[in-house]
């Protein structure tokens, strides 16, 4: 099939190649659709934890969503910490182990540009959950630490890396970057390599030895 | 500081008095690293001393960054695999194995019996001479020499089959986004088998040299404790949680590969400290060795020959995330992938198990001796290429 469909190629004009990916990926984006209605479609409240959760914890909602065999909840902001303390302290839900916290930036989403993402594991009940949380530029999200210890480091590096701004934690300071570095390199706007001239004013600063530039 | 009372010559004859009452103490700070030889990389810590009881400590660490996680962003899905080595340098297999695992995750590709096999075989084989370099180095640290020349023979062996597999020692590569990049090579299965039989004889002579050496005894037992509650509050996972006597492996809770398909026991031990973290990984080689020899019986039989499934020459995951995690010989190690539809990540964050582990280091040592402090950080063996990324 491939080989029949080369030989033609060549003598396209541009019309019949625009139209031939048009009509590409519409067969693509209908197969697509064919294996979406093929899936099964879990029904998201016979999920245990989501019952759970939507019975105590129901104004705290903002999105529940079910993919890759992985359950992520989006919380209103201010609903965080509670909704935590409440996922830990359960006998049903029993979070006790915190993953990870990861910064994401979305500069495309121009209100809520940033998320926060929270891997929550209990090594009781032996399951997985994931909260986000959305946030705005000049918005502040309330620290787990109290939950959980580990969130001091997690925080720590998605302050150091997005910038994401973390209200009451002990001791918010850049983890992995020197502590006068400009900038926070995860976001989308930040060069793969450093600012221009970024380099050479961060050396001048700290290397004696200047010739070297 | 506490009184202590004695005679002191003065004036008016011996009289007994207070001998600490025109002594200044204050809190002394000392830097251990970034270069010091027993905090096993660029790991830099600071320890608030009074006398020689550890009252305060700060740890420092990022010298080792590389910012993988933004070089992520601006290489395609295979460009990334071999980038994925230098996270833990001396388990390179068991990083290439998380990575590979999100992305098919987030693809939905269905890997072949005999590739899971051999990933499997090649995870184990890792956790063997990653506990190998750690046993020699925390042996080192700790004064006994001879551990360190006997762990480094068995671990060259190991060393040598991934040489064979796929031509390099440490930063192998050997994993592709579908399965493995070739099959088992000829004469591999013999070699490997060999390895396995003569390893359980080895453990015992490590058990031999260490076990009920008393000075050993003495710098390991009751030393930096931790109670499984707490190491879990404060990110601890892998084999110095399972010290702890908390019962979670992912190998066990979250089977990949074919974990659930042979018969090996999970190492938990109760004791808390340096001393059950060393039974836990030593027992952990065994049961790895097991691991592999079931792999072995497989994959001799098995004349399939499919190593990789088929995938797409472009790698283009559709739009959405997905978290992969396995058990790293140091602990939980996951990748959360953010997708876009396009060829490249749009977000990749690597939960490394070091990186969590080092958080507990300050409430091991806590009112410990300065001389604890290397023997817990050898006990949570970090690897700073993995902490600091």
């Amino acid at each position: 099939m491939g080989e029949n469909e080369k030989a033609p190629k060549k003598k396209l004009t541009k019309e019949e190649a625009i139209a031939l990916a048009k009509a590409r990926k519409a067969a693509k984006a209908a197969e697509a659709a064919k294996k979406e209605a093929e899936e099964p479609k879990v029904d998201l409240d016979s999920l245990p934890l989501v019952k759970a959760i939507k019975k105590e914890h129901a104004e705290a909602i903002e999105d529940i969503k079910f993919a890759n065999n992985e359950l992520t909840i989006t919380v209103k902001k201010d609903y965080l910490l509670p909704l935590c303390r409440w996922l830990k302290s359960d006998p049903e839900t029993a979070f006790d182990y915190l993953s990870e916290v990861i910064g994401v930036h979305y500069p495309k989403n121009e209100e809520k540009p940033l998320q926060v993402v929270y891997h929550l594991f209990s090594t009781q009940k032996n399951h997985r959950l994931r909260l986000k949380v959305n946030l705005a530029e000049d918005e502040e999200v309330e620290s787990v630490y109290p939950v959980w210890r580990s969130a001091n480091w997690y925080e720590r590096e998605a302050y150091d890396m997005v910038g994401i701004k973390f209200a009451n934690h002990p001791d918010l300071r850049r983890i992995l970057l020197p502590e006068d570095w400009e900038g926070h390199p995860l976001r989308k706007e930040y060069p793969l390599q450093g600012p221009e001239g970024y380099r050479e004013k961060w050396l001048r600063r700290h290397c004696r030895n200047t010739n070297a530039l | 500081m506490d009184e202590i009372r004695g005679l002191v010559v003065t004036e008016e004859g011996l009289v007994e008095q207070d001998l600490m009452r025109d002594t200044l103490t204050k809190e002394m700070w000392v830097n251990m690293g970034p270069q010091h030889p027993s905090t096993h990389g660029v790991l830099r810590v600071v320890l608030a001393l009074e006398g020689e009881r550890i009252v305060d400590t700060e740890i420092y660490i990022g010298y080792l960054h590389r910012g993988f996680e933004k070089f992520a962003e601006s290489k395609t899905y295979p460009q990334f695999l071999p980038i994925t080595d230098r996270l833990d340098y001396i388990s390179a297999h068991a990083m290439n194995y998380g990575y590979v695992l999100a992305v098919e995750k987030l693809m939905g590709i269905e890997v072949p019996l005999r590739a899971k096999y051999i990933r499997t075989l090649m995870a184990e084989l890792t956790r063997i001479s990653s506990h190998l370099l750690w046993l020699a180095t925390h042996a080192l640290d700790i004064g006994a020499m001879t551990v360190f020349l006997y762990c480094f023979r068995e671990r060259e062996m190991i060393l040598d089959l991934f040489e064979m597999v796929c031509g390099a020692r440490l930063t192998t590569s050997y994993f592709r986004i579908g399965g493995v990049a070739n099959d088992l090579p000829d004469g591999f299965i013999e070699k490997c088998r060999e390895f396995c039989n003569i390893f359980p004889q080895k453990a015992k002579d490590y058990d031999d040299l260490i076990l009920k050496n008393r000075i050993w005894l003495a710098r390991t037992i009751n030393v930096a404790n931790i109670s499984g509650e707490e190491g879990l509050n404060l990110g601890l996972s892998g084999p110095s949680i399972r010290g702890s006597g908390v019962k979670w492996d992912i190998r066990v809770s979250e089977p990949y590969g074919v974990y659930d398909k042979v018969e090996w026991e999970m190492a938990v031990e109760d004791g808390c400290d340096v001393y059950a973290r060393y039974l836990v990984r030593l027992k952990e080689m065994r049961e790895s060795c097991k691991i592999c020899q079931q792999c072995l019986d497989f994959l001799e039989k098995d004349d399939s020959g499919e190593f990789r499934a088929k995938v797409p020459k472009v790698i283009k995951p559709p739009e959405g995330e997905a978290y992969a995690c396995v058990e790293a010989p140091k602990g939980e190690l996951g990748f959360y992938i953010v997708s876009d539809g396009s060829t490249k990540p749009y977000r990749l964050k690597i939960r490394a198990p070091s990186f969590a582990n080092l958080m507990s280091l300050p409430k091991m040592v806590e009112g410990a001796l300065v001389a604890d402090v290397i023997a817990a950080i050898g006990s949570i063996d970090v690897v700073l290429g993995e902490v600091d990324r």
